[in-house]
């Protein structure tokens, strides 16, 4: 992999890229286009990539994990009305782009024109994530230097302290998109992610904590000891708190979120329900209710891909439409969805730079990218004293939502009961749900603590992750349903 | 580049081999996993997609020997150029290298599949079935649902898919396998719609061959009742009560014991039960089965990720903890042989995973449950992923249909159902008599005599 020279552009590299390994130029993309569009398609594009990802795991005190993998692959869609022909395959090169081309065509019976595409551009002048080496190139003896280190530092920050599980993952994924309205696009995105989890002891029982942190940025600085300390410090913290914790309540109550990762409530609760697919289709608990008040005065809600070096962030979506800062809820009021260019397009709408896929091998979908609230006034201690008798949730593991009846939930790692005021005992892990469309009704307290999480999102959807990020300021929401035990 | 298109999947998997010796591997293994795959669906009257791909990805493991044991490495590549082999087989070996010594790693020194039985894992015709066909499949699926009744106005659309894959095993010890399989799905998600707000369901069904699917306008209607009697659903109080997991929510709670038996799971301490082997942990009434070798099965492959035969493990036996789901390496870390459950894909080395998983059926069908239930929950969806299996807690988000006096009387949502799996196994009253596979995993209806459910 070549690295990037001081003002040479990561899409300008990636173009060459595929160029000089795969023989593909503009040329026979302009070819692939015009195979699909002798059928009557509105539409076609291309999608090439080059993905390497590298992994580095520690167990049990040694570092005896370590993978590489190589993901290439070549996807052509066509798309004709509300139908799309989508055809995928492994190999790169003119021919394998030419076959694609002709399956996917298929999607439509009628004879088209033989309109000759003219691709021009080639991505955005300036990377959100400039980075000058490949992170896989980094040596693995460096990587698994790191990895000795913070098991070496884990075990001794306490007796209880029984399993360390650490891991470093890189990845540097280069894509090209190129379609029928004549637009190309290419962008080099690199990811890291460093991961610790303990198994903390207390005679029989175990108990787990986990911290990790990644983004769009060289590996460098997760070895940065100020970094990774930090993360062995959080796990084996939060593993030792789970070993004194006392069941969760159930039933309603008041929840105050702490900020950054607590944010995940907004990626479940109304994320998924703006994504243009589902209200594009009416299926979604938000259909039809763009100006109407879906959340408390003061919420503001944005989901923004243009933020440096975040893990949910992206220069070009995967359709090669440059990342924008969307409002999706603005004081309150809901006054966007997250589109990509086929829902766009049926609603009469702009695409919004949503556009995201896994790989080679899946058709785009609207996706987020990095979905948080804005800061508001209030002080977050005040915020925690305002509640009599609630729950104060800062972390949290996955969430999920249904998108048509609006119902979502997300399951507290770490949380403390609420009394009079004060942050009480830490409680068991517990689901958290709710109704999508109005629970940001409820927040009566907004934080002035914006915080982004971490960088360790990964969002599903049709069988597809894309990596984001989420974040909030610290919240007050009334009567929030909390799964505990005890009732 | 060298085309690789035309050159025998076997051969790939052996240059791999002889590349990673070369290169000074004192052992190896790959394996190659080819698919070819369609899948449409159609919403309302149109098709939305048809997709269609064929792929070949190629695993190589590679294991070097040093003081104190072999390390080990894992790369995968879709480029199955020669050149790119080559190059694969040497970074692995240099991978393996950097990598610590483990005195466990290592091939397993036997128990390989002696013969590759056939175990009915694909229909030949259907290689024949066109795309056209499964579009008809959707298409009457979709219809079916919208035409169940004036409420079902919109849907999320109905899905057909056919995968057919092969999967080729070599390693250093000589073992040599391959195997086809299929993969025939259709699931169709309609919403029903009333004065109050709108609702979404689905049935699915999935096999070997596609004469083994149900009948495509039954999958429609079966998920548009599904959706209609969801029409109205409210939250309860909180409170306690009989839970019962039916045929399609009851596979997730077998599916979180399988990962709590996992051989990775025991010798890390990160399972509840690490300490349980050979004791009570399930009522009496659970007998839990792994069989890797059941005729059409949708987890059955003739032999695992590393090459050893499957088998018929019992896991649970009437309530006792009998066995660990083992590969080669966990099996060593805990002094015991593996059991055949070795999973291995082309992006990953041998990891464990459940073969064909299932609860041995009891007496009595969900709707004779119910009936002997006089108030209590049965639960049809579950959403989010609370369940933390270190400790065996339980919470997660249901939605259901309300049992009181042994009648169904309200469909049920935006709650939680809390607990924890140790409790929750000892606490099964009643197993059902129907078993259904739509999956690798499958459970009769179960009832849990106590759960906590949250609500308002």
């Amino acid at each position: 992999m070549s690295s990037a020279e001081k003002g040479d552009v990561a899409s300008q590299q990636a173009l060459s890229f595929f160029k000089e390994r795969f023989g593909v130029d503009e040329g026979s993309l302009e070819a692939t286009l015009g195979t699909a569009l002798e059928r009557q398609i509105d539409y076609a594009d291309v999608y090439l990539e080059y993905t390497t990802q590298d992994s580095v795991a520690l167990e049990e005190g040694i570092v005896k994990d370590g993978s590489r993998h190589l993901d290439q692959g070549i996807g052509v869609r066509a798309q004709s009305g509300e139908r799309q022909g989508y055809a995928h395959s492994d190999e790169i090169s003119v021919d394998s782009a030419r076959l694609a081309a002709g399956t996917a065509r298929t999607i439509s019976d009628q004879g088209g024109g033989t309109l000759p595409v003219s691709l021009q551009g080639g991505g955005p002048a300036k990377s959100l994530y400039p980075v000058e080496n490949s992170p896989t190139d980094v040596p693995v003896e460096a990587k698994i230097g790191l990895l000795d280190e913070i098991d070496r530092y884990a075990r001794a920050l306490d007796p209880s302290v029984k399993q360390v599980m650490a891991s470093v993952i890189t990845q540097h994924r280069q894509i090209l998109i190129a379609s029928s309205d004549g637009k190309m696009a290419a962008d080099i995105q690199p990811l890291v992610r460093l991961n610790v989890q303990v198994i903390a002891g207390d005679g029989e029982k175990r108990e787990m904590g986990y911290e990790g942190m990644g983004g769009r940025y060289a590996l460098e600085r997760l070895m940065d000891p100020e970094n990774w300390q930090h993360l062995a410090r959080e796990a084996v913290r939060v593993a030792k708190l789970n070993l004194d914790s006392v069941p969760c309540p159930a039933g309603s109550m008041n929840v105050v979120l702490g900020p950054g990762w607590p944010g995940i409530l907004l990626h479940e609760a109304i994320g998924h329900g703006l994504e243009g697919d589902f209200n594009r289709k009416k299926t979604s608990a938000f259909s039809d209710r763009l100006g109407e008040r879906v959340a408390a005065e003061g919420v503001t809600v944005v989901d923004d891909g243009t933020l440096q070096e975040r893990r949910g962030s992206i220069n070009i979506d995967d359709e090669g439409t440059p990342a924008r800062r969307n409002v999706l809820i603005e004081n309150g009021v809901l006054v966007g969805y997250l589109h990509d260019r086929l829902n766009a397009g049926l609603m009469g709408m702009e695409p919004t730079g949503n556009g995201r896929r896994e790989s080679y091998a899946h058709m785009p979908l609207p996706r987020m990218t990095n979905t948080f609230m804005l800061s508001g006034q209030d002080d977050p201690g005040d915020i925690v004293r305002s509640v009599d008798r609630g729950l104060y949730a800062v972390s949290f593991g996955g969430g999920q939502v249904d998108i048509t009846s609006g119902k979502f939930v997300f399951s507290a790692s770490e949380a403390y009961l609420i009394e009079d005021g004060k942050i009480g005992a830490p409680v068991k892990g517990a689901t958290l749900i709710g109704n999508g469309p109005d629970v940001l009704t409820r927040v009566n307290r907004i934080g002035n603590d914006l915080e982004l999480d971490r960088g360790v999102g990964t969002c599903g959807k049709d069988g597809q992750g894309v990596p984001v990020g989420v974040g909030l300021p610290t919240i007050r929401i009334d009567d929030l349903t909390v799964g505990g035990t005890e009732g | 580049m060298s085309a690789a298109q035309d050159v025998p999947d076997q051969d790939l998997v052996a240059r791999a081999l002889d590349q990673a010796r070369t290169a000074g591997a004192t052992q190896a293994d790959a394996v190659l996993v080819r698919s070819d795959s369609h899948e449409v669906k159609v919403r309302g009257d149109e098709i939305e997609y048809v997709k269609q791909a064929g792929e070949r990805c190629l695993g190589i493991r590679t294991l070097v020997a040093q003081d104190g044991g072999f390390s080990s490495a894992v790369t995968s590549t879709c480029d199955l150029a020669h050149e790119a082999i080559d190059r694969m087989a040497r970074e692995t070996v240099a991978l393996a290298r950097a990598m610590a010594a483990d005195p466990h790693a290592g091939l397993p020194e036997a128990g390989f599949a002696e013969e590759i039985p056939d175990l009915d894992l694909t229909d030949p015709g259907d290689r024949n079935a066109s795309v056209e066909a499964r579009i008809e499949d959707a298409r009457s699926a979709e219809s079916a649902a919208r035409a169940t009744d004036p409420r079902i106005d919109n849907s999320e659309g109905s899905q057909a898919g056919s995968d057919f894959s092969e999967i080729v095993y070599s390693n250093t010890h000589g073992f040599k396998g391959s195997y086809t399989s299929a993969y025939h799905s259709l699931f169709s998600e309609p919403l029903a719609t009333d004065g109050q707000g709108k609702q979404r369901d689905y049935w699915m069904t999935v096999g070997r061959r596609i004469a083994q699917l149900e009948d495509p306008a039954a999958v429609g209607r079966k998920a548009a009742q599904r959706a209609l009697r969801r029409l109205g659903a409210k939250s309860v109080a909180t409170c306690e009560v009989p839970i019962i997991f039916d045929g399609l929510t009851a596979p997730s709670l077998l599916g979180q014991l399988a990962g709590c038996l996992s051989g990775y799971s025991i010798y890390r301490e990160s399972s509840f039960l690490s300490a349980s082997l050979g004791k009570t942990i399930a009522s009496s009434a659970v007998t839990v089965i792994d069989d890797g070798r059941i005729p059409g099965g949708l987890g059955s492959k003739p032999f695992d990720g590393e090459g050893l035969a499957t088998r018929r493990n019992v896991l649970v036996d009437g309530g006792r903890l009998e066995s660990w789901l083992l590969d080669t390496y966990s099996g060593r870390k805990l002094g015991m042989p593996s059991t055949g459950n070795a999973s291995r894909g082309a992006g990953s080395g041998p990891g464990v995973g459940a073969t064909n998983l299932w609860i041995e059926p009891g007496s009595g069908t969900l709707d004779e449950i119910i009936a002997e239930t006089e108030r209590g929950l049965l639960v049809t969806e579950l959403i989010g992923m609370g369940f933390n299996p270190t400790t065996g807690d339980y919470s997660r988000g249901a939605s259901g249909l309300w049992i009181e006096a042994g009648q169904i009387s309200h469909p049920v949502e935006e709650i939680t159902i809390a607990g924890n799996l140790r409790d929750m196994l000892l606490n099964i009253d009643a197993v059902g008599s129907e078993l259904v596979w739509r999956g690798r995993v499958a459970s009769p209806p179960l009832r849990i005599a106590r759960m906590t459910v949250a609500g308002h």
